[in-house]
């Protein structure tokens, strides 16, 4: 018989030639470096002389922009840019008032805020309206939680951000993405500059949103918009374009002009995946709104920020608990309607039948509001009612530093003076022209000259800004966090992609995570570690451990299963499954995963600067500050450079290794 | 059957259609004088997915595309209603070159003039059956108690009635043809495509779904263009066949044609298994007027073999074939029959 191996490439004597040209290089580099090192000042550390001050100029420009400029000089219509900024500001602020009033505020001409029972009610009405009792349990639950632990007014306060903020996301994603789908020229436009937005750490174009628009509510909301629109756009357009083939056809059969296609085809066809960029709009929204806290958002995210900055711990894991409560309660909320189908509704009922949560929901505002007239509890609780769980988890860390200190610490200092610090010196003795020379040359063996050059000018870029040293810093720390993620996390996917019933919690505990805001993060990490680079780097492991194991559990789970039959059959051990015919499968989705990772860790290494790091986050969080525009711009770009670096390198790699897209296309 | 006599009656012409995939497929076919050879296509490195096809369909008749898959079959049925613009060629649609038309005429055209029917049917599913039939209604801008009225109509000839409120996702894969069928023929077209309809549906359905489309032609009468893989299905339902292989179109002609005349080794091997008594008529096959005892009872010319082929085999001597007027043409005797029904 004649079995033929067409899925692997042949390694025959060619690519090993070649691999031992690329190790000859790889050993050329590192030792002429060495060398130089000792010869030339230069190599060693890069003159000061030689960097480009990019980060002055922007700086320059922007104050030019809000001080220096005068259009229409002279003329009685004459106006400088912040006349503008600060005027759309007002439109968006007096909305704002508007949901800050209803919600927690109340009006000034004497009309109080909706009575939290009304809230709470309402949630609980919309869940059922969606997806039965259950999901009016998890809403109405989610909000009673809030009510009763004190955080109401500031949880409203989010809320009502999070409910303007959101049709303004989505409306920008949906058009751009819908602008997307008709051009392919304008898709290959926009989209650099979504893996720009969604590779810049937010706090590196905070800075200029707050030196063109101010410190609060609405720069913070333009923030996240510029956060959050990339992914609603892109899922948006994902939806638009896996619109089947045939029903497009059938519309164009049908006549359709092209508005009727996109509004009466397109659009409702992909409902379920344009509703799930509502609800990445949303989470996003949310995940972001915390941060803005940093440049003035008011809410949970500040309330939050507070109790960190002043250690209360305790409070501030009520706080954060809060912030997870409402994320679940709107990501189940979102996610469950958009996956909920269409139903036949008679159109021969009458209206009240047609709309019955609707008649419901105003009876119980209704209802709910005189009840809250006459019982001022159902209003606004008293003061001494709510409970607070502060104390208790206050009492759990002394606990926990009283009874574990010592272990802690020395776990702590182990790690940190026996690994990580060597590393750490590691990395900044090697010689900048040897790391760059060593990113060409990957990028040369993966794709060629033209992602050697891509990634060449990327990694020159912090050297040429004068940024070097917290780079290397940068990719020390998303490096260790990154081989931890990857050490934790394999074997967790691997073992939920071999066991059914593992995989679901696995899988359950992961969405679950997934939806706490990045900030959540930091506080067991402060609490139990304090303030270093350990934490930093935990902090990062907690938050980026979930695409690993998602990615590993589906890199192995999409192995078809007639592969594994077949090797089973040849007699292949368990381990030779595993090495020979699993994993090379799996590779190129777990390849994915790492990216994942890396980039999560980039995210999150601009946010455990607020817990004091070294690296490009903290000269983000100096320059944020100080409104030093230009260097939190600059450091922002060094930090997204390093990402689409690793995004470049590992998207080459898997073009190598994708056997299975060979096959089956 | 219909045929030769309605020739002046072409509803839809193609000449010398071409669909190249690629890059510079335009210049390319400059280059070559609209004349490349196969090698030539492939060294360029394009895809001749279609290469210059004519054909025409005629008036109420219901023409078959046949073609194994690759064959360029699918896209010669998009070429002819523009879902794809041929890279050169011209398409007639009653007499007027519709590759040349401003895209709101050709909005206009499909508004009124042309239904489709899809493999995977193309219902958009966050529609009802009603409000799918009554979609290109929707589109030509009718009010609602006409598409209604109209949509209730249908879902009553395609035998779908009570389920007006169901939604695609709740029907068999044959329901939901049913309504992509229904829903075809909502703007009364001129003519109908059905782009390989059957194909996805299991053998019975099939079988069941081919007989409904039977028993709709008979009462509408239109013009059809159907795209198949199955030479059975070809035979079964077409007026004439258009085999097509590589993109190129290797013979067309009836049925019978097809089995008593192939032009290839190709269509050969298709008609080897065809049903060759149902499809060959007497006056195909007949002998030249010899001696014939015309006292015999004649056999119609236009009788296809399986309905006379007792009466010739009993008979010892030949029989003569006469046509309608009773005019003798030929004669037949048992030997021929045998010859042509088991060849060697």
């Amino acid at each position: 018989m004649n079995t033929s191996t067409p899925v692997v490439k042949q390694s025959g004597a060619l690519p090993a030639k070649r691999n031992l040209i690329y190790l000859v290089l790889v050993a050329v580099i590192i030792i002429a470096g060495i060398l130089a090192k000792g010869q030339f000042a230069w190599v060693a550390k890069y003159p000061r002389k030689w960097v480009i001050p990019l980060k002055d100029w922007i700086t320059d420009f922007f104050e030019w922009l809000v001080y220096g400029v005068t259009f229409f000089k002279g003329q009685s219509y004459e106006f400088v840019p912040t006349d503008i900024t600060r005027g759309m500001i007002k439109v968006f602020e007096y909305q704002l008032s508007f949901t800050d009033g209803i919600f927690f505020d109340g009006f000034r001409i004497g009309v109080d805020p909706l009575p939290w029972i009304t809230v709470v009610g309402l949630m609980a009405i919309l869940g059922h309206w969606v997806a039965g009792w259950r999901m009016a349990m998890i809403a109405g639950g989610s909000f009673l939680y809030l009510s009763m632990f004190s955080v109401w007014r500031p949880a409203m306060d989010t809320f009502s951000l999070v409910l303007l903020t959101v049709p303004l996301v989505f409306t920008i994603g949906l058009l751009l993405a819908i602008r997307m789908s008709k051009s392919l020229r304008a898709e290959r436009f926009i989209t650099p500059f979504f893996d720009l937005m969604q590779a810049m750490p937010p706090f590196a174009y905070m800075v200029p949103i707050v030196v063109l628009f101010g410190i609060g509510d609405v720069p913070a909301m333009l923030a996240v918009s510029v956060f959050a629109v990339p992914p609603v756009a892109r899922c948006i357009l994902l939806g638009l374009k896996t619109v089947p083939n045939e029903v497009i056809e059938a519309g164009e059969m049908a006549g359709c002009t092209p508005r009727q296609m996109l509004w009466r085809v397109k659009v409702p066809t992909s409902r379920s995946t344009v509703l799930v960029g509502l609800n990445q709009g949303i989470m996003q929204t949310l995940a972001m709104i915390v941060l803005a806290s940093l440049i003035g958002a008011s809410g949970l995210g500040n309330e939050l920020l507070n109790s960190l900055q002043t250690l209360k711990l305790g409070k501030a894991l009520e706080q954060g608990l809060a912030i997870v409560v409402i994320a679940v309660a709107l990501d189940r909320l979102s996610a469950a309607y958009a996956h909920k189908p269409k139903q036949y509704i008679d159109q021969s009922l009458p209206w009240m039948a047609k709309h019955k949560h609707l008649v419901f929901a105003a009876a119980f505002v209704i209802a709910s509001i005189v009840l809250a007239w006459l019982v001022p509890a159902l209003r606004v609780l008293p003061k001494e009612w709510p409970l607070t769980t502060a104390p208790m988890w206050d009492a759990g860390v002394d606990w926990v530093l009283l009874n574990w200190y010592d272990n802690v610490q020395g776990f702590r200092n182990f790690v940190l003076i026996d690994i990580l610090i060597p590393i750490k010196k590691f990395m900044l003795s090697i010689p900048w022209p040897t790391f760059i020379g060593l990113v060409v040359l990957l990028g040369y063996r993966l794709g060629g000259w033209k992602l050697s050059l891509a990634v060449g000018l990327m990694i020159s870029f912090p050297l040429l800004t004068g940024l070097w040293k917290e780079t290397m810093i940068t990719i020390y720390m998303i490096g260790s966090a990154a081989v931890f993620c990857i050490v934790v996390g394999f074997p967790i996917g691997l073992i939920a992609s071999k066991n059914e019933r593992l995989s679901r919690y696995i899988i359950l505990t992961c969405d679950f995570f997934q939806t706490f805001p990045s900030f959540i993060y930091l506080i067991p990490v402060i609490m139990l570690f304090k303030v270093s680079d350990i934490s930093a780097i935990i902090a990062v492991l907690a938050f980026a451990l979930v695409p690993m194991i998602r990615y590993t559990n589906l890199g192995f789970r999409n192995v078809p299963f007639s592969i594994r039959e077949a090797a089973i059959q040849q007699g292949a051990t368990r381990w030779q499954q595993l090495r020979k015919v699993e994993l090379p499968l799996a590779a190129p989705e777990i390849m994915l995963g790492i990216n994942q990772v890396i980039f999560m860790a980039l995210f999150m290494v601009a946010i455990t600067a607020l817990i004091g790091t070294q690296d490009l986050g903290s000269e983000i969080n100096r320059a944020r500050t100080g409104n030093k525009t230009g260097r939190a711009l600059v450091a922002g770009l060094c930090i997204a450079f390093l990402g689409m670096i690793s995004d470049r390198l590992i998207k080459a790699w898997r073009k190598q290794h994708s056997y299975r897209q060979e096959n089956h296309d | 059957m219909r045929k030769e006599d309605n020739d002046n009656n072409v509803k839809i012409s193609c000449r010398h259609v071409w669909q190249l995939f690629g890059k510079g497929a335009n210049q390319f076919l400059k280059k070559h004088n609209n004349r490349p050879t196969m090698e030539q296509i492939d060294a360029a490195g394009l895809i001749g997915a279609v290469r210059d096809v004519s054909l025409d369909v005629h008036q109420n008749e219901i023409l078959m595309i046949m073609g194994l898959s690759g064959s360029g079959k699918s896209t010669m049925l998009r070429c002819i209603t523009q879902l794809l613009t041929p890279t050169v060629g011209e398409v007639f649609f009653n007499g007027v070159d519709i590759t040349k038309i401003k895209a709101r005429e050709l909005g206009e055209l499909r508004r009124h003039k042309m239904g489709m029917v899809f493999q995977h049917f193309g219902l958009l599913p966050h529609r009802t059956v009603l409000e799918n039939i009554a979609f290109p209604l929707e589109i030509q801008g009718k009010d609602s108690e006409t598409r209604i009225a109209k949509a209730r109509e249908l879902i009553e000839l395609v035998g779908l009635s009570g389920r007006e409120s169901y939604f695609p996702r709740e029907m068999s894969g044959g329901q939901q043809q049913r309504v992509g069928i229904a829903r075809s023929l909502a703007v009364e077209p001129e003519v109908w495509f059905l782009d390989e309809p059957f194909s996805a549906l299991d053998p019975l359905i099939r079988r069941e779904m081919q007989d409904e489309f039977m028993r709709l032609q008979s009462k509408l009468n239109k013009s059809i263009v159907f795209v198949t893989h199955d030479f059975d299905e070809a035979v079964r339902l077409g007026d004439r066949i258009a085999i097509m292989k590589d993109g190129e179109l290797v013979q067309i002609g009836t049925p019978e044609e097809l089995v008593t005349n192939p032009a290839t080794d190709y269509v050969k091997a298709f008609v080897e298994n065809a049903p060759k008594a149902k499809l060959i008529s007497v006056g195909r096959i007949m002998n030249e007027v010899g001696a014939v005892d015309t006292s015999q009872e004649p056999v119609m010319a236009n009788a296809v073999l399986e309905d006379v082929a007792k009466r010739i085999m009993m008979s010892e001597k030949a029989l003569p074939v006469k046509d309608k007027e009773g005019t003798l043409l030929g004669s037949i005797d048992r030997e021929k029959l045998v010859s042509v029904l088991f060849a060697d």
